[in-house]
């Protein structure tokens, strides 16, 4: 099997690191281009005024801004890391505070959501009149925007006296549920029909069946839907932060930070908000890397 | 006419009749508290809408028989949720009998119009046109240059873990408070899952098509036009239809950031602030009728333009 190891690491470093590096060194310089074009007027108008000036001047003034329209790569480092370290971590001024908030929600939500899909699945794959007339408006909700509902839903949850992370949570929820009910009732129908008949012909019962056949099967289904699920789930819990005025949470920080025009806070909110997708994402991705590894083995 | 078929069409019709009976009683019109009969009937009329349900499911075809399957058990949905809710008087607030979202509906079409213009026809349409032909665009630019695609489908594959709306504020700044920042979040939504579909489906032709082709002489526009697009079609139609419901997200997501004063988003966040609850679901409604309505709109035209796609056969059953 020697033609499926993977290449050496030189190699695929020189394959892909190279590329991606370029490209996204290209993306920060045109971010500093866009920085200093984006800037300059502000700077001018600002800064510059009361003096004579050279374009070296403007450049550095439109580095260092103090609201800046666009922020240049290095004040939003700054702003980042300054969030992350100068402050307790029980400070809402620190990031990490806002990213537990919001994770817990989005992860709460994430599990029930994932359960009440895979519960639905079985009853969907063992109920004929389920499949029929239930799972066309599943399918069909995957090209409504759901997310709309989330002030209804933060409504009657707040007036049922529920407040904290449970709205927030509902809402990451019913958005991770739909993609985990689609796929999981398309891998629990894929086993072949030669595999039930075996199962059958053992005269194993249905749950056996499920147990032994249908769940395994459909894992290379899960998974996918998994991450699809947990991404939905980390955009529901911010925008479920969003009207409720809340206080904690990237939502919320994102939110604040426009109503008094702070760029810098907006554009690090927005960092670790795609940090905190990547790391959801890939944790989820390892599970499935952990779950299929002994399938591949065998 | 078999038998089976007889015993559905009367299990449907003294189920739609019980309905019709059931709606008389005073309690369920919310005149009088529910009484002990009134739970009897309920309950027997929710056995027999399962009951009609059931008959209909138990067909293979014809293929609109699901469809109607699906349809009894929306119209069951909305019965009961009418009946129940008045019956038990739920406070407005907390769930709007379906008559009443209907009823303001109609009132307030003339504002609802408005926001549909404001949200779909403006910055939903525009913005996913230029997200999705961006992404094209780029996708046909980089498709002779290996290193940048290398470099750039990571990224942009990446991108799809990422809570991209949160971009809204910013684009709020820039754009201002009118549909321009809300297309450029839904360019921005559209614009990579478009690229990697495209890049995927350019990649998708088979080595023996391509050598039929390169064995014909045909140029690389020649290939482009007469194979590998047609063959990256699918890709395109999934990307495109992907796209539909994220523009509505992202479009309706930015409203909450920040709008001019009409607007599908606008409408759901400050009527749901006000507690106009029967608004809240028309809008959502509005919103929900768009999403399907373009889906469906694209399916027509992927088994149109790519009807010779094992999956669209599949479909349509040929």
């Amino acid at each position: 099997m020697a033609d499926t190891l993977p290449p050496p690491l030189g190699a695929r470093l020189r394959l892909h690191g190279l590329p991606v590096a370029s490209i996204v060194l290209l993306v920060l310089l045109i971010w500093y281009g866009g920085a200093w074009l984006l800037n300059a007027p502000g700077a001018i108008e600002r800064v510059l005024r009361d003096q004579p000036w050279g374009w070296q001047d403007l450049f550095t003034a439109t580095m260092a801004m103090e609201r800046p329209v666009l922020p240049a790569p290095h004040q939003v480092a700054a702003d980042f890391w300054s969030s992350l370290v100068d402050w307790p971590l029980d400070s809402p001024r620190n990031l990490l505070f806002h990213v537990a908030v919001t994770a817990e929600s989005t992860l709460w939500g994430f599990v029930l959501g994932s359960l009440l899909g895979l519960l639905l699945a079985v009853c969907i794959v063992h109920s004929r009149t389920l499949d029929r007339a239930l799972l066309p408006w599943i399918v069909a909700s995957q090209s409504v925007p759901v997310l709309a509902i989330a002030p209804i839903v933060l409504v009657i949850l707040g007036s049922l006296g529920f407040a904290g992370v449970a709205p927030k949570a509902v809402i990451a929820m019913y958005l991770c549920f739909f993609p985990v009910t689609v796929a999981m009732v398309q891998g629990l129908r894929s086993p072949l029909r030669i595999e039930t008949e075996m199962l059958h012909t053992y005269a194993a019962s249905r749950w056996q069946a499920l147990w032994l056949l249908r769940l395994p099967a459909s894992l290379p289904f899960l998974f996918p839907a998994l991450r699809v699920g947990i991404a939905a789930g980390l955009v529901g819990a911010m925008v479920a932060e969003l009207p409720t005025g809340a206080q904690a949470g990237l939502g919320a920080r994102l939110l604040t930070g426009s109503y008094y025009g702070n760029t810098v806070q907006i554009w690090s909110a927005l960092l670790m908000s795609a940090l905190l997708g990547l790391v959801l994402t890939s944790v989820v991705a390892a599970l499935e890397h952990l779950a299929l590894r002994q399938r591949r083995q065998a | 006419m078999t038998t089976q078929v007889k015993s559905a069409v009367a299990m449907v019709g003294a189920a739609l009749l019980g309905a019709l009976l059931l709606v008389q009683l005073p309690a369920a019109q919310g005149a009088a508290p529910p009484t002990p009969l009134f739970w009897l009937a309920t309950s027997a009329q929710a056995l027999l809408a399962v009951q009609s349900v059931r008959s209909l499911a138990a067909f293979n075809r014809p293929r609109w028989m699901g469809t109607l399957t699906a349809a009894l058990f929306g119209l069951w949905l909305l019965y009961f949720w009418q009946l129940l809710v008045v019956a038990f008087q739920v406070p407005r607030v907390l769930l709007p009998p379906p008559v009443m979202i209907l009823q303001s509906m109609l009132e307030h079409w003339p504002t609802l119009w408005r926001d549909f213009t404001q949200t779909v026809l403006k910055a939903v349409v525009l913005g996913w046109v230029l997200g999705s032909a961006l992404g094209f665009g780029v996708a046909l630019a980089i498709d002779r240059q290996p290193f940048l695609q290398r470099g750039l489908l990571p990224l942009a594959s990446l991108t799809s873990t990422i809570p991209l709306v949160a971009v809204a504020p910013i684009a709020v700044m820039w754009f201002g408070f009118e549909w321009p920042s809300k297309a450029a979040v839904v360019v921005l939504m559209t614009f990579f899952p478009m690229l990697v579909s495209t890049l995927a489906g350019l990649q998708a032709s088979g080595k023996l098509e391509r050598e039929l082709m390169h064995s014909y002489a045909a140029t690389y526009g020649g290939t482009l036009l007469a194979l590998r697009l047609p063959v990256a079609l699918p890709f395109m139609f999934g990307a495109l239809k992907i796209n539909a419901s994220l523009a509505l997200i992202g479009a309706i997501v930015a409203e909450f950031f920040g709008s001019p004063t009409s607007g599908l988003g606008f409408r759901i966040s400050t009527e749901a602030s006000r507690m106009n609850m029967p608004l809240v679901w028309g809008a959502i409604v509005v919103a929900a009728v768009t999403g399907s309505l373009a889906y469906t709109l694209l399916l027509r035209l992927e088994r149109r333009f790519a009807f010779w796609h094992p999956s669209v056969r599949e479909a349509v059953g040929t």
